[in-house]
């Protein structure tokens, strides 16, 4: 306390500038750190207005006059990407179903049953998040490939529902942890079996991580790329994704109908990061510190 | 009385372990089933491939080890190796400027949420649609950064198109998603006990000291984190190089999962792909060990 007090005592009267100069420089660095990222996000925008053409012209145009928000309309529908767009809806809808519904059976297995052997199988499905998914492509196609399921979503879908997202596991295992154990003894008391538990004590609990899985969920099959390309070959089976990288091809000049393009895809992120902020901030968060 | 109580007990409380060593192996049961397929499975059998010579459409030839003796020889492999390894770079940049970020949004200041928002931003787009913006974005003529270096009077690079500019170029653009590391080291920066800065503000400790002999060894378990975090993903850049140089110019951005999938899904070279497979799943165990092994020296744990 009197420490304290003594050295505001001492700051007041010689009117000390280092807190300003210090506040000064604070905001001039994150100023210019927003200006820098920004200048990408602010680029796709202005070159997704221009009039095809214009591209390539000087002076750059940085606002377009005026502005073409017709491109949305001509990229999207130069290519089917409607029927992209359902497949990817189609394939991401069921990967998150998936993820969320077995991490949480599983996560509810690690966390809050004790058997024999959990530890020593909990390091490994820890081990198994090091493990690069490029290393197991080349067995996972042939093994898709001899029961049929390539062009078709399974081999996207269905291995999320036999926990193939490590890292979802250990996250939901961590908030299943958190729970306090005799919440279970007194349901167990009022005669609930264990999958009662789970489903109508813990998992309502836990909702908020179901929310974190689905955000992340979300983010990694709607942008995965290397996935689609393997175990998708026909163009009416592909994802945006695929779609994106088809025009690429086509329109390898037509920059402005490829930003907008481009755009319309990244939105579902950007909507859905400013909907769930909170659900990412948290999942970054407790991955990062409780991990 | 109390013997024959002591049984029942006994035996109530083994039936209550069978039980729950069942439920327990029945509720992680979907992953034990993927983990022996997609997982274990599918190392095992990549393994078994990478001992032949298969391309898919002909024969399968037993070759031993041929493959991994071809592999040596390669030198594109020893090239998208280099270059896998020269694009980790991309990690301490990351690691550096992701906490000085942190550092300057952990205080108080105002629209801490908003720049928190836009720096974290990048970080939630991904795939082709960004590889496209930044290969347009790169352009050496009518790109933003040329456009805009010319008007301070400087000649920008041609980027992706010049063997030197390429790497750094992908760099840049890894360095654009610093946001996710920052929103860890924010939080792990929240979560130092005000207390200890204020013992060492008695002390008499100088800023500098407080921050290397208190904030470091307080944050040195996200740090690890972030550093494993970055060096797994760099060894699996695909996407980028795929879109963006396709590997060139001269084999400059020649990642190796690129490399990977050119000889699996363009030349079906399944045996050999697989033993690439092989190497990339054991380099990054080996530098994963090797990290965490030396992490003991200088990551700091409360318990």
């Amino acid at each position: 306390m009197t420490v304290q007090g003594a050295t505001a005592h001492h700051a007041v009267p010689e009117r000390n500038w280092g807190p300003v100069l210090h506040k000064v420089f604070v905001y001039t660095c994150l100023v210019v750190g927003t200006v820098v990222i920004m200048i990408p996000f602010f680029w796709m925008i202005t070159t997704s207005l221009k009039k095809s053409g214009t591209e390539f012209t000087f002076p750059i145009e940085w606002l377009p006059n005026p502005p073409r928000w017709k491109n949305y309309v001509d990229g999207w529908t130069v290519l089917p990407f409607n029927r992209w767009a359902l497949n990817s809806v189609r394939i991401s809808a069921l990967a998150i179903a998936g993820s969320v519904i077995s991490s949480a059976i599983v996560g509810f297995g690690f966390g809050r049953i004790r058997f024999p052997g959990r530890d020593a199988l909990f390091m490994l499905v820890l081990a198994t998040m090091m493990l690069p998914f490029p290393s197991v492509i080349v067995p996972l196609f042939l093994l898709f490939k001899r029961i049929g399921w390539i062009d078709t979503i399974l081999p996207l879908t269905v291995p999320t529902f036999f926990g193939a997202n490590a890292f979802f596991i250990f996250l939901l295992r961590q908030f299943f942890r958190t729970l306090p154990l005799d919440l279970d003894d007194a349901a167990r008391v009022d005669g609930c079996n264990t999958f009662h538990v789970f489903l109508r004590i813990c998992l309502p609990l836990i909702r908020p991580a179901l929310g974190i899985i689905f955000v992340f969920s979300f983010m990694h099959n709607w942008n995965d790329f290397l996935g689609p390309l393997i175990f998708l070959s026909h163009t009416t089976k592909y994802t945006l994704a695929l779609g994106l990288r088809y025009f690429q091809s086509q329109y390898r000049v037509e920059w402005a109908l490829m930003m907008a393009v481009s755009l319309i895809i990244l939105t579902p992120n950007i909507v859905l990061f400013f909907l769930a902020q909170k659900y990412y901030i948290q999942g970054i968060v407790v991955s990062g510190v409780k991990g | 009385m109390a013997t024959s109580i002591r049984i029942l007990n006994g035996t109530v409380r083994g039936k209550l372990y069978w039980r729950r060593t069942l439920e327990g192996y029945l509720f992680i049961s979907p992953w034990i089933i993927g983990f022996a397929v997609f997982t274990a499975g599918a190392l095992l059998g990549s393994f078994g491939i990478s001992l032949t010579e298969w391309s898919i459409i002909g024969d399968r030839y037993w070759v031993g080890a041929g493959n991994y003796v071809k592999l040596v020889q390669d030198q594109f492999f020893w090239k998208s190796l280099q270059v896998t390894f020269l694009y980790l770079l991309n990690v301490p940049m990351n690691l550096v400027l992701g906490l000085l970020l942190a550092l300057l949004l952990n205080q108080k200041i105002l629209g801490l949420g908003v720049f928190r928002t836009v720096f974290f931003l990048p970080s939630v787009t991904a795939g082709v649609a960004v590889s496209l913006l930044w290969l347009w974005i790169f352009n050496p003529r009518f790109g933003v950064i040329n456009v805009l270096l010319a008007k301070i009077g400087i000649q920008g690079p041609m980027w992706l198109g010049s063997e030197t500019w390429a790497m750094p170029a992908l760099i840049i653009m890894s360095v654009w998603g610093v946001g996710g590391s920052m929103l860890i080291y924010l939080a792990a920066l929240q979560g130092i006990p005000t207390a200890l800065y204020e013992a060492a503000t008695i002390d008499g400790a100088s800023h500098l000291r407080k921050f290397l002999y208190i904030t470091i060894p307080m944050i040195s378990p996200v740090l690890l984190l972030n550093l494993i975090i970055g060096v797994i993903g760099s060894f699996q850049v695909f996407t980028q190089a795929f879109i963006m140089t396709r590997g060139g110019p001269n084999y400059a951005t020649l990642f190796y999962v690129l490399y990977l999938y050119q000889h699996a899904f363009q030349w079906y070279n399944m045996g050999y792909a697989s033993a690439l497979a092989w190497i990339l799943f054991i380099v990054i165990l080996v530098c994963t060990f090797l990290i965490l092994k030396m992490s003991r020296d200088w990551v700091y744990y409360e318990d």
